[in-house]
């Protein structure tokens, strides 16, 4: 049988103790261990992007990271994304702008589009395109998707010319930073 | 699928890793990034007895000055890379190339150390790193050893590595201003591997010398085409003759064929990105 | 359009109307419920070990080691599940001649292509059944494969099925007029070309997932599974597990994407049946990717020879042509195999005027993974060999590509109309959708820009396509033929005591919004907000009896039953509140919620308080008011076996001659579905139908080698479009509702994938002109573009 590991991490906020095997990977343990099937399993190589979520403030692959790594972690996953502002603004207009059909690359295209944002990244359609392309999406045909991104993108940006005009008033509140920023 | 069973062992030292590796009791397989090593895990291509995991070993992660180097720790990951100051500042072919490696997620997690002990003959990074004239310091329980890029990379997924050795850092000479640097690759979807691809590094150009012109994705691993070098250095870019002498030369090298490009089609785009890379050598420093 | 403001016009109708799903929250919430998402107590896994060789013998098998591994529950070998099956045959009667051997789960003797299961192994975890896989020793004896399509019919070619004298599944021909002799004569140009069509399959990012329960103390059977036809499958399974059709209840959630792949008869999910009723314990078998490649069906894989002739004003007097298609070993079930090849002849040509017409199709056995319908079943080959040869003999003869089309375009004021090959049009607007893609494009501009960029070295092309799409088919289509798929749907809609609807109805959702679009039908309709709508679909237990969602079918139909319901429940809710109200049914209306008079719109009664009185309250009733607060309705095409929709598309590429490489520019669709119902949803499923069509024609390709071996069963090398390369899509529409319905809708879900491979080859084709070169094969990979243009070199 094989070799179980303990590991502690923080996952959406709550602690959590487990026994691991060395081969189950994170977003397995996830899943069939916690119950938090909101990412999802695509390809188990990393090419199809559905399993992404946050591990330290850092967006990776779920399939690409075995359980025991997690150990000490603050792992983020789709069911918590919308307790930030960014997750939740993109949350949104992934509804309004229906970047969206069957769902299942949803979580991983909300983290590849929350990293977007958080990184700084502009309403160029070209590189939200580009900044995305490692999340497959068999039903929309991306389009709908970088209008959704991009919209948050301008959305933000209005704010930040509102804000510079108002002293005193700041914007607040974005978490899932990354790590050591 | 699934990944085969293994055991598993998370060092907090280089030391502790190195002994590790060095037992004759069970076959280690060390882990870096795993975006290479966990699919053929998953694919059950790879089936370790043991994973050694070198996530832990904070001190394989650093990026500093040396003198006229960079030195860069083996589990560097390709997002600290792009976001290295010194990186932007001292190797310009770094900041390049890396955006066309795989996506960001993979660059979260993805080391430099990994790529260059896996020897992926898809992969930029061993191409990089032979056109910047790079050395590769690898690390085993009893002894150092630095060797260069030309003489680490041997064949497909082959490498200088003995099997007690780790490798330990990367060392890149700073780019100077009157260094060239070029890259060029043809990805059917961004971030895939290349159809064909090049790296190129000048200590100057008009005339050009001590050019390296390194394709990757066209043989078995990342390949210096020599005669083109040859046939470069000395002359101006505009020497239309020199150029076709150096392009001709690459009808020489060692092409394999893969369902998508026969060897005459990976010769072809061999000859387009090296003439596109050139055409696009880059300023060194900012 | 002319006539009075149709009801659905008007400004606050629900039906026009870009509504948000309000099943989107949940799914970007991760809240979804994928079958791979259920846990049930007492589960296990299967994992199968699959045939590495395209066609072998299976000499003996030996599975005590994998018995031995820690936490298998059990190691099923052929006759262990193919005993507790009835065989099924994939044919059907309107397909004159057509044959496949019986099928069962498991191969036995023989394997047929490399994918096939042999060995089903249950365990207490995915990962363990795999441990145990690997421990299986099977002995084979490699058979010959026999794999390309063209040499699979000839005499000596090793036979797939030593009980049929040769490789041939089926053989159609289709004659009108006689073409040989209109391409006679001095003024008429012929021309003539091959095309290939690269096998491809659907990818969907959820694999195909099944858990099935079984309970032994009353033989019933829950099948969860990810699929678009839960009532077909619950008959494939009551009849092949031959338990009681009532017996067999099948559950489809979220389903996560289908596109035509998650509708057949899989080996896998039948024996993860049989499994869980063998073991009476619930039985999980997700795919993993290499399994969807190797095993999920695939499709296209066609070689075309055409010819067109036209006279010297450009019409088109003969078009004949041949197609050779491979359909793996054996003909998918229930829907057959022959569909993929029976639409091409069907629908080649099928927007012009073409009297002269000839189609031969053969459709042949091989030891590759089999193939069947997938989104836009023989759509894109259909409209890319007609409009290729249209616009290369455009070309030939000098005409403009537009105008070729124009001349013979059947007259939008021409309809009804049949065909050469004998369907049934109606109601389409090929010359003002085309003249409406003009506009759009800037036709002329881009054609002047082309000149200029050329001389400048840049090689960019424009390509066009003129379509018609198969939607809303009636019986004509597998019913007919024996098939256990049903052309009718039905929808039941309830009024409950708090004056909401529940509507459940018999066509499903895979992501296209089917859900949504039903919910502003039935609100519209009936007269309540959307929000007090909730909708239940893909549930045999739940819902009416019906076909599903497939073929562009779930508007058009599903939305017609919805209609249907709708309006009965109200003119019973209207009876029970004049009843009430003490006064006739024909002066109230419903709005919003609320029974109003129509003579002053006054309101007189809240619907939640009338269900309060007819739930809680009935002895306020008279007694001879007995309220019915349920109708159920049912609706099925009978005027036409199908209602064909017509776009119009064009794309802008641009050839990058030194690579090979293809980059669109820009894509332009514009569509007559007739109602739209959602122009949200239906954009968005043109854009990702025409992603799939430029997948399909630059990219995506199941690459086998001689030895039937499949190259490139994974992700990073079958290539999927990413949003990198993908253009922005524009989308116009024309609505010309059809009148075999109330709602007048037609289907939108396969436009796209149909008409897009069309229109990047004539783009990319139009970009190589002036190099006098062209490629005639798909996908336009960029070393199939260098051969075309260095045919000495490489």
């Amino acid at each position: 049988m094989s070799q179980k590991t303990n590991i502690a991490l923080s996952v959406n906020g709550e602690q959590v103790q487990a026994s691991v095997p060395a081969r189950l990977n994170l977003v397995d343990f996830l899943r069939d261990h916690l119950g938090l099937t909101g990412s999802h399993v695509g390809c188990e190589q990393g090419a199809c992007g559905a399993c992404t979520l946050s591990v330290d403030g850092v967006m990776v692959r779920g399939c690409l990271m075995l359980a025991v790594q997690a150990d000490g972690a603050n792992i983020i996953t789709v069911e918590a994304f919308g307790e930030s502002v960014t997750g939740e603004q993109l949350q949104q207009s992934f509804v309004e702008h229906n970047a969206l059909q069957c769902g299942f690359c949803t979580p991983g295209m909300l983290a590849s589009g929350i990293d977007y944002i958080e990184s700084g990244g502009s309403t160029d359609r070209t590189h939200i395109r580009k900044h995305i392309s490692g999340n497959y999406c068999r039903c929309t045909g991306y389009q709908s998707i970088v209008d959704a991104i991009a919209s948050v993108v301008e959305g933000r940006n209005s704010l930040a010319v509102e804000t510079k005009q108002t002293p005193g008033a700041e914007e607040s509140g974005t978490s899932n930073k990354r790590a050591g920023e | 699928m699934k990944a085969p069973d293994f055991q598993y062992q998370c060092p907090r030292t280089l030391n502790d890793a190195l002994v590790q590796l060095s037992s004759d009791d069970v076959e280690c397989q060390p882990l870096a990034g795993g975006q290479s090593l966990m699919p053929m895990m998953n694919l059950r291509l790879a089936q370790p007895e043991m994973l050694l995991d070198l996530n832990n070993i904070a001190e394989l992660s650093f990026i500093r000055e040396a003198g006229s180097h960079i030195e860069i720790g083996a589990m560097v990951r390709y997002a600290t890379l792009l976001e290295s100051k010194l990186i932007h500042h001292h190797i310009p072919l770094f900041v390049q190339a890396l955006p066309h490696i795989a996506h960001a997620a993979i660059r979260n997690r993805g080391t430099i150390g990994g790529s260059v002990a896996l020897a992926d003959p898809a992969a930029e990074m061993p191409a990089l790193l032979k056109a910047l004239d790079a050395t590769i310091e690898v690390v085993s329980k009893s002894s150092t050893r630095t060797i260069s890029a030309d003489d680490f990379f041997l064949g497909t997924y082959e490498t200088a590595l003995r099997s007690d050795e780790l490798v330990h850092s990367i060392k890149v000479p700073v780019a100077i201003s009157e260094h060239r640097y070029g890259f060029y690759e043809l990805a059917r979807r961004h971030g895939d591997y290349a159809l064909a691809g090049v790296a190129i590094g000048a200590h100057s150009v008009e005339p050009y010398t001590n050019l390296r012109i390194v394709f990757f994705s066209i043989s078995d691993c990342a390949v210096r085409a020599v005669e083109a070098e040859d046939a470069l250095n000395g002359k101006l870019s505009n020497d239309s003759t020199a150029l076709g002498n150096a392009l001709e030369t690459l009808s020489k090298l060692n092409y394999y064929e893969d369902a998508n490009a026969s060897s005459a089609t990976k010769n072809h785009l061999a000859r387009v990105v090296m003439q596109r890379a050139l055409s696009k050598l880059s300023t060194a420093v900012s | 359009m002319s006539g009075p403001l149709h009801k659905f016009d008007r400004p606050n109708s629900y039906i026009g109307r870009s509504v948000v799903r309000p099943d989107a929250k949940r799914l970007v919430e991760g809240q979804g419920n994928y079958v791979d998402d259920l846990q049930l107590p007492r589960m296990v896994h299967a994992a199968f070990v699959r045939s590495p060789y395209a066609h072998a013998k299976i000499i003996s098998i030996d599975t005590s080691n994998a018995k031995s591994v820690t936490g298998v529950v059990a190691v099923f070998v052929g006759n262990d599940i193919n005993s507790q099956v009835k065989p099924w045959t994939a044919t059907l009667t309107h397909l004159k001649g057509m044959r496949s051997p019986p099928q069962l789960p498991l191969a036995d003797a023989v394997a047929r292509w490399q994918g096939e299961p042999i060995v089903m192994v249950v365990a207490q975890s995915r990962a363990i059944a795999e441990d145990a896989c690997e421990l299986v020793e099977i002995e084979f004896e490699p058979l010959e494969p026999v794999c390309n399509t063209e040499i699979a019919a000839q005499r000596g070619t090793p036979l797939i099925h030593p009980e049929l004298d040769s490789n041939v599944a089926w053989e159609r021909e289709v004659v009108a007029g006689d073409a040989d002799t209109a391409m006679q004569g001095s003024d008429i140009t012929t021309l003539e070309r091959t095309f290939h069509f690269g096998r491809h399959t659907g990818v969907t990012l959820e694999s195909r997932s099944v858990v099935t329960e079984f309970n032994k103390s009353d033989d019933t059977l829950v099948f969860h599974y990810s699929g678009q036809a839960p009532h077909m499958m619950q008959a494939v399974l009551s009849k092949h597990l031959q338990l009681p059709e009532e017996n067999v209840r099948v559950v489809a959630r979220d389903v996560g994407g289908s596109f035509g792949i998650k509708i057949h008869t899989y080996g896998d999910e039948i024996a993860t049946a049989v499994a869980a009723r063998l073991l009476c314990r619930p039985v999980k078998f997700i795919a993993d990717r290499l399994e969807s490649f190797s095993s999920d069906i695939h499709a296209r894989e066609h070689r075309v020879h055409g010819k067109i002739a036209v006279n010297k004003n450009g019409e088109i007097v003969a078009l004949t042509f041949d197609d050779v298609t491979g359909i793996g070993p054996y003909s998918m079930y229930p829907r057959t195999s022959a569909i993929e090849c029976n639409q091409i002849l069907n629908l080649t040509g099928a927007p012009y005027k073409i009297e002269n017409y000839y189609a031969k199709g053969t459709v042949v056995f091989q030891n590759k993974n089999m193939m069947c319908q997938y989104r836009a079943v023989g759509h894109p080959v259909a409209m890319a060999v007609c409009d290729s040869l249209i616009e290369d003999v455009a070309h030939e003869i000098n005409m403009d590509v537009v105008d070729i089309r124009r001349r013979n375009l059947i007259a939008d004021d021409a309809y009804p109309v049949t065909s050469a090959t004998g369907m049934k049009f109606n109601e389409l607007s090929h010359h003002q959708s085309l003249d409406s893609l003009i506009a759009m494009m800037n036709y002329d501009q881009l054609r002047n820009d082309q000149k200029s960029d050329r001389a400048a070295g840049i090689y960019r092309g424009i390509g066009l396509v003129s379509m018609v799409e198969v939607t809303n088919p009636s019986p004509m289509f597998y019913g007919v033929g024996g098939a256990p798929i049903a052309a009718q749907d039905g929808a039941s809609i309830r009024l409950d005591a708090a004056g909401a609807l529940h509507v459940s109805c018999s066509v499903t959702e895979q992501g296209q919004g089917t859900n949504t679009i039903l919910a502003q039908i039935a609100a519209e309709v009936f007269g309540v907000d959307i929000d007090r709508v909730k909708v239940t679909t893909g549930d045999t237990a739940n819902v009416p009896y019906g076909g599903g969602t497939w073929a562009s079918r779930g508007a058009g139909i599903g939305g017609e039953s919805v209609l249907l319901a709708a309006k009965a429940l109200k003119d019973q809710v209207l009876d029970v509140a004049a009843s009430i109200l003490q006064t006739s049914a024909d002066s109230l209306d419903i709005d919003a919620g609320t029974v109003i008079n129509i003579a002053d719109g006054a309101e007189r009664m809240d619907l939640g308080e009338l269900g309060k009185i007819v739930y809680y309250r009935a002895n306020e009733l008279p007694p001879d008011i007995k309220p019915e607060l349920i109708a159920t309705r049912h609706y099925r095409v009978t005027d036409y076996p199908f209602v064909f929709t017509n776009s119009a598309m064009a794309a802008h590429v641009e050839v990058d001659v030194e690579t090979g490489f293809v980059k669109v520019l820009d894509f332009w669709v514009v569509e007559d579905c007739g109602r739209v119902i959602n122009p949200k949803l239906v954009d968005e499923q043109i854009r990702g139908g025409v992603v799939q069509g430029i997948g399909g024609a630059l990219y995506e390709e199941c690459l086998y080698d001689d030895d039937g071996q499949l190259l490139n069963a994974t992700m990073a090398d079958y290539l999927v479009p990413m949003a990198a390369e993908m253009p922005d899509i524009h989308i116009l529409h024309v609505e010309t509702p059809t009148t075999t319905s109330n709602l007048g809708a037609k289907g939108a879900g396969e436009a796209g994938t149909g008409g897009a491979p069309a229109a990047i080859l004539n783009a990319v084709n139009d970009a190589l002109r002036p190099l006098d070169t062209a490629i005639h094969q798909m996908p336009m990979t960029p070393e199939r573009i260098l051969k075309a243009l260095y045919p000495d070199k490489l």
